[in-house]
């Protein structure tokens, strides 16, 4: 059996974060893109929590509480936007959204 | 030389530019009548400025004071001594500019050279002034050519009143700038304005020579008290006390005063139509003929002889320069006689006789003459005037034609034009004893039989006076011939014009006014041998005042070895017998018209050679063409195609557009408004930062000497933990020696190889195993040279070759 270490939750968590950026960057539809940014979120306090267990430091904790706060806001907005575009255009493709461009 | 400062010089020059000023400013809206008045006006008063100055004047600062002027002190001088004596006046208007020890003023210098220049000046332009009323009384541009004209009198003022060489020089370039405005003054003819260009442009190469020399002049002359001014005055006195200045050996064997003559020689060259720059003259008579009759004759092309008369301190220091100018005035007095016998052009004819004529002046101011080239300065400034003046009078009689082969018998319809033009004729043919010609051309004929300077060969000046003799012959003849073809024989231009008419009394006054002072001039210089009265002999004495004595000996006016009573009478003699002989010659050949002997000795054989060379001029201005002129259209038709048409238009311009045109290309692709592509510039770009800043570089090690040990220092380098597992092999085998561990360690120098390696494992990053101890390492060998084992080495510890890259 292998031994779990910290390299394995670092590891975790930056394999969670590139595909949260691959989503962000690839991903054309705004649900999908809001979702890989919280899977970049958690990847984050995947890392953080992993260094407070490293360091033996609760103040890790505590970012970490925060962040999830701060998500839980980020995501309600940004579905209410995604919805409210929804309703208007009957799409969330970002690309099609360019009316400042022209 | 005494003198004194007054405040109104500047009227002089200032009177004509203003005329100027109003006619080329409003002359459109006034009547022709007004624009007229202002220009005759403005230089009739300047001339009676300039006289009232060169005579005397009250005293503006103590009213009912009478000042004398240079002219009435000579005048008092010789009354109260027997001799003249110099007086000048002087002004300064302002300073122009001041940089460093450099100070140029805005000044005017009024002694008897400068006196004598502004009453010709003035004089013949108030003539032509309203001569030109008549002559150009159907020209629709008539303010513009008498605002021109009016410019070129203040221009021509300046330069003679001029203290210093640059305030001549600005008006040396506003004569030259008239002088291309009135030659192209009819520039809807393609022709004329090429004739206004190529007088501008001959005249720049020898403008850039004459400046050259003025900075010459200002090199040489910098260290002098008040030198720096090229102020006349100064350079003088450096000529007189100072002269190993301009006897300074300066180029080859020469001396400075050779180099700086020469190229303020070909200033004058080009101004004043000497070899091998004569060649816009010519050209020039496409311009009004009053204005041939001003600036090509009377004023401007005499520019030259008086800048080297201004500057005779200088040329009396180099025989050299001397000799430069005689020989070029020579050359040119002979070969422009020649070229024109062939001519049949009137005004043609007149141009190279001008060209001729200030040969003669350059051989007396060459020959160290000096007022012998300005005598003849003046008395060819009335009868040349009046030979311009007569020629306009015959062509607006003549409906505009200047074809001397249609004229002929033209005395029976203009008598006034004619008789004066007899006398013009006879006093540029040079006929004996009352033509001012006769005297003036004597004078420089006499100089140049008795120059003989040091470095010239004994027989140089005799030559000079073979060859102007020569020139005198051909001159009368010339002339005489345009005056038979036009004046004698019966009319053949019926077909042309039916009646010629006599020009308007505003033509005919000037005229007049010329042919008495043709005849008056000659009697203010007579030589000495027929007559010691002194108000004969007064104009050289005077004007010698303002010129330097040859080579510095003394300060007298005498400037030429005394003749002889007896050879001064055969030098006049064999002068006159010249001149008539030449009158006779085309008396014989052109009296009753085109000479049918002439034709038939040009028909074929050297006869014709000798004509065709004539009539085409020697074929200057085609070799020109070839060498000069062909070859540098070529360089610019060169210089364009590359530099303008390659490098500026297609690789700075065009290329400066591509560049943007792609840059911006490139740029609206990246700036395309979609988030997500930015996005992915911002990830790469944080990528590459982290990798780049969290690489382990050159990780190394460094060795000092501590007492008998040497210490090393393991340094893992930036990016790795500083509690990486590090071994050291000490002993040359590759492998780590056991028990050596630890970033730091100490041997001695025996126990350590040539060669030490360093192996460091990455805490985070390097593969384990199950025990937990590091099985990647990486190497880092380093030759290690140790200095040999000392006792005595508890010196400061010597840093070995440390820390850099292995």
């Amino acid at each position: 059996m292998m031994n779990i270490g910290f390299g394995h939750f670092l590891v975790l968590a930056a394999v969670l974060f590139a595909i949260g950026v691959a989503g962000v960057l690839l991903r054309r539809n705004a649900l999908i893109i809001m979702m890989s940014v919280e899977l970049m979120l958690n990847a984050a306090n995947l890392t953080i929590l992993t260094f407070a267990r490293m360091h033996g430091d609760l103040s890790g904790h505590s970012f970490a509480m925060i962040v999830i706060a701060v998500a839980a806001a980020e995501v309600a907005v940004g579905l209410a936007i995604v919805v409210a575009i929804f309703r208007g255009r009957r799409h969330v493709d970002v690309d099609r959204m360019n009316l400042h461009k022209h | 030389m005494t003198g004194t400062t007054i405040n109104f010089l500047w009227v002089v020059p200032a009177l004509p530019l203003l005329g100027a000023l109003i006619n080329l400013l409003f002359g459109r809206k006034l009547s022709r009548q007004a624009v007229h008045f202002v220009a005759v006006a403005s230089v009739a008063a300047a001339f009676f400025t300039a006289f009232y100055l060169v005579v005397g004047y009250w005293n503006p600062a103590k009213p009912g004071d009478w000042q004398e002027g240079p002219l009435w002190q000579a005048y008092l001088n010789w009354k109260a001594s027997g001799r003249v004596a110099a007086f000048e006046l002087k002004e300064t208007l302002y300073t122009w500019i001041q940089v460093g020890n450099f100070k140029l003023d805005l000044a005017f210098r009024l002694d008897p050279l400068s006196s004598v220049m502004i009453l010709i000046v003035t004089f013949c332009s108030t003539l032509i002034h309203i001569y030109s009323t008549g002559y150009m009384s159907d020209e629709p541009r008539y303010s513009a050519y008498f605002g021109y004209l009016n410019l070129f009198t203040g221009a021509m003022l300046i330069l003679v009143l001029g203290a210093n060489l640059p305030v001549m020089f600005i008006g040396w370039e506003g004569v030259g700038l008239c002088s291309f405005l009135l030659i192209g003054f009819w520039f809807e003819n393609e022709t004329y304005a090429d004739a206004g260009r190529k007088a501008f442009v001959v005249n720049r190469i020898g403008d850039f020579a004459f400046l050259l020399g003025m900075f010459l002049l200002y090199w040489a002359t910098q260290g002098v008290d008040g030198g720096n001014s090229l102020d006349f005055a100064v350079l003088r006195n450096v000529g007189e006390h100072q002269p190993e200045i301009f006897t300074q050996v300066w180029w080859g064997r020469e001396r400075l005063a050779a180099a700086a003559g020469i190229l303020l020689f070909i200033g004058a060259a080009g101004k004043s139509a000497q070899i091998p720059l004569y060649v816009w003259l010519p050209d020039a008579m496409a311009g009004p003929t009053p204005v041939s009759a001003l600036i090509h004759a009377a004023t401007m092309v005499t520019a030259g002889v008086y800048m080297v008369a201004r500057c005779s301190f200088l040329y009396a220091h180099s025989t050299t320069a001397m000799a430069v100018v005689a020989t070029t005035g020579a050359l040119t007095a002979l070969a422009a006689a020649f070229m024109a016998f062939a001519q049949t052009d009137l005004k043609k004819v007149l141009a190279y006789s001008t060209v001729s004529q200030l040969g003669f002046m350059f051989v007396g101011v060459g020959t160290g003459n000096w007022t012998a080239g300005v005598f003849h300065l003046m008395t060819h400034a009335f009868f040349k005037a009046g030979l311009f003046l007569g020629a306009g009078s015959v062509m607006h009689g003549m409906n505009g034609s200047g074809d001397i082969r249609i004229m002929g018998g033209l005395r029976k319809y203009l008598p006034v034009t004619h008789i004066c033009f007899l006398i013009y004729c006879l006093a540029i043919a040079g006929f004996p004893f009352f033509t001012a010609g006769f005297y003036s051309k004597d004078s420089i004929l006499a100089g140049a039989w008795a120059s003989h300077h040091d470095g010239w060969p004994a027989w140089y000046g005799k030559m000079l006076w073979g060859v102007l003799l020569v020139a005198a012959l051909g001159t009368a003849f010339y002339m005489w011939r345009l005056y038979f073809l036009v004046f004698s024989g019966t009319y053949r231009g019926k077909q042309v014009v039916d009646h010629p008419h006599e020009s308007p009394r505003s033509m005919t006054g000037p005229l007049v006014v010329l042919a008495f002072l043709s005849i008056a001039a000659g009697f203010v210089g007579l030589p000495h041998v027929m007559t010691h009265n002194a108000y004969f002999t007064f104009f050289p004495e005077w004007l010698a005042l303002s010129l330097a004595p040859v080579f510095g000996h003394g300060h007298e006016a005498s400037v030429l070895p005394h003749l002889s009573a007896s050879t001064e009478w055969s030098l006049m003699a064999a002068a006159s017998v010249a001149g008539v002989l030449g009158i006779l010659l085309a008396g014989a050949l052109y009296r009753k018209g085109p000479s049918q002997w002439v034709e038939r000795v040009t028909a074929d054989g050297a006869g014709q050679a000798l004509y065709e060379a004539s009539k085409n001029k020697l074929w200057v201005d085609e070799l020109y063409d070839l060498v000069i002129v062909r070859p540098f259209r070529a360089l610019a038709r060169g210089l364009f195609e590359v530099v303008d048409r390659f490098m500026i238009d297609t690789v700075v311009v065009n290329g400066a557009g591509f560049a943007m045109q792609t840059f911006s290309r490139v740029s609206r692709w990246v700036q395309n408004g979609q988030v997500q592509r930015y996005l992915v510039a911002l990830v790469v770009g944080a990528a590459l930062i982290f990798v780049w800043t969290s690489r382990a570089d050159s990780p190394s090690f460094r060795w000092r000497q501590v007492d008998d040990a040497i210490e090393f220092t393991a340094e893992p380098g930036h990016g790795l933990r500083q509690d990486a597992e590090i071994r050291w092999d000490f002993d040359g085998d590759g492998e780590p020696d056991p028990g050596v561990s630890g970033p730091v360690v100490t041997k001695r120098p025996g126990e350590v190889a040539s060669r030490v390696t360093v192996f460091i494992a990455d805490p985070v990053w390097g593969k384990k195993d199950k025990a937990g101890q590091p099985t990647q390492w990486r190497k880092i060998t380093r030759r290690v040279q140790l200095p040999a084992p000392t006792t005595s080495s508890a010196t400061a510890p010597a840093v070995g070759a440390s820390g850099g890259v292995p």
